[in-house]
């Protein structure tokens, strides 16, 4: 268990992190914190969230979410956002965030399989590198 | 959520929360879901209303220095629906029409929060000066 109480797996040169079904502020600041540092102590290539269980995402989870995205690619990893659920993806279409540069998946297996095939240009957020 | 009070006023029940720490924000976030799934709303409904009332007691308790939020179940007739009244006694918005465009916050926020909240419910009612503070009405109705 992590300090943020979010569990963080590692698979092979993957981080897989499952969310709960909130995400309050407190626990979201600490574990963009303590996922940056996991990335960077395993060398990771790759981090999926499963957000399968959160039922929210508001303007401050998404900033948190994004921030995250940002962070591991400058440590070289790409991020997967796992098993949005469909409210919560029309809710933040109309608070008007559309998670830029955030990579996502139907599912956690989705994103595994996503992530084995080469990236492709278009979801190439700011010119992170194709391996 | 020992501290909230139940009242039951005339037609509609009524509830309030206090914002005044971070733990108000989860607080309040879980009294308003548990007032969706009992006034019958569905899932992307719920969801709405439940993001729109984070963004709004965010805003209370980070901008206005905190304040309450009250939960007034409203029934039929002619309609169900939940309104959401979150108030503060803080400085006020001090520029309104700017405060409500995507993208314009004075801290390190998205600035979303405010324009957002607005699209997620049927009705919006915002009052604000410096003297009076700051109060947000929201409404959602049912179907
Ligand atoms: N209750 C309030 N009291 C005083 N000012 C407020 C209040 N609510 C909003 N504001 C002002 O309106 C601006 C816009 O609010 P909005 O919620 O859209 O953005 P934000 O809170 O700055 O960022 P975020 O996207 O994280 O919510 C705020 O930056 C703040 O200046
Ligand atoms: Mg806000």
């Amino acid at each position: 268990m992590s300090a943020s109480e979010i569990p963080i797996l590692r698979l092979g040169t993957v981080l897989l992190a499952g969310l709960g079904s909130e995400l309050d502020d407190k626990t979201a600041v600490l574990f963009a914190d303590e996922l940056s540092r996991q990335v960077a102590d395993t060398g990771a290539r790759a981090v999926v969230l499963d957000i399968t269980k959160l039922d929210v995402i508001d303007s401050f989870a998404a900033r948190i979410l994004v921030e995250i995205a940002t962070m591991a690619r400058l440590l070289g990893a790409r991020v997967v956002l796992a098993g949005m659920r469909y409210p919560v993806a029309i809710t933040l279409v109309e608070l008007g965030l559309g998670l830029p540069g955030v990579l996502t998946a139907l599912s956690v297996e989705h994103a595994l399989k996503k992530l084995s095939t080469p990236e492709s240009p278009r979801e190439r957020p700011g010119g992170s590198r194709v391996r | 959520m020992s501290d909230s009070r139940v009242a039951t006023a005339g037609e509609g029940r009524v509830s309030s929360l206090p914002i005044r720490a971070e733990d108000d924000l989860l607080a309040a976030r879980h009294a308003v879901r548990a007032a969706t799934l009992e006034a019958g709303f569905g899932l992307v409904a719920q969801t709405k209303l439940v993001t729109a009332a984070s963004e709004l007691v965010r805003n209370c308790y980070v901008h206005g220095g905190g304040g309450k939020l009250v939960i007034e179940h409203l029934v039929p007739p002619p309609r169900a629906g939940l309104r959401l009244t979150i108030s503060d006694q803080g400085p006020g918005i001090g520029d309104l029409e700017a405060a409500l465009t995507d993208g314009y916050s004075t801290g390190a926020g998205l600035g979303h929060g405010l324009g957002g909240a607005r699209r997620l419910v049927d009705e919006f009612h915002l009052d604000t000066s410096p003297e009076r503070g700051t109060t947000v009405v929201i409404t959602r109705w049912v179907n």
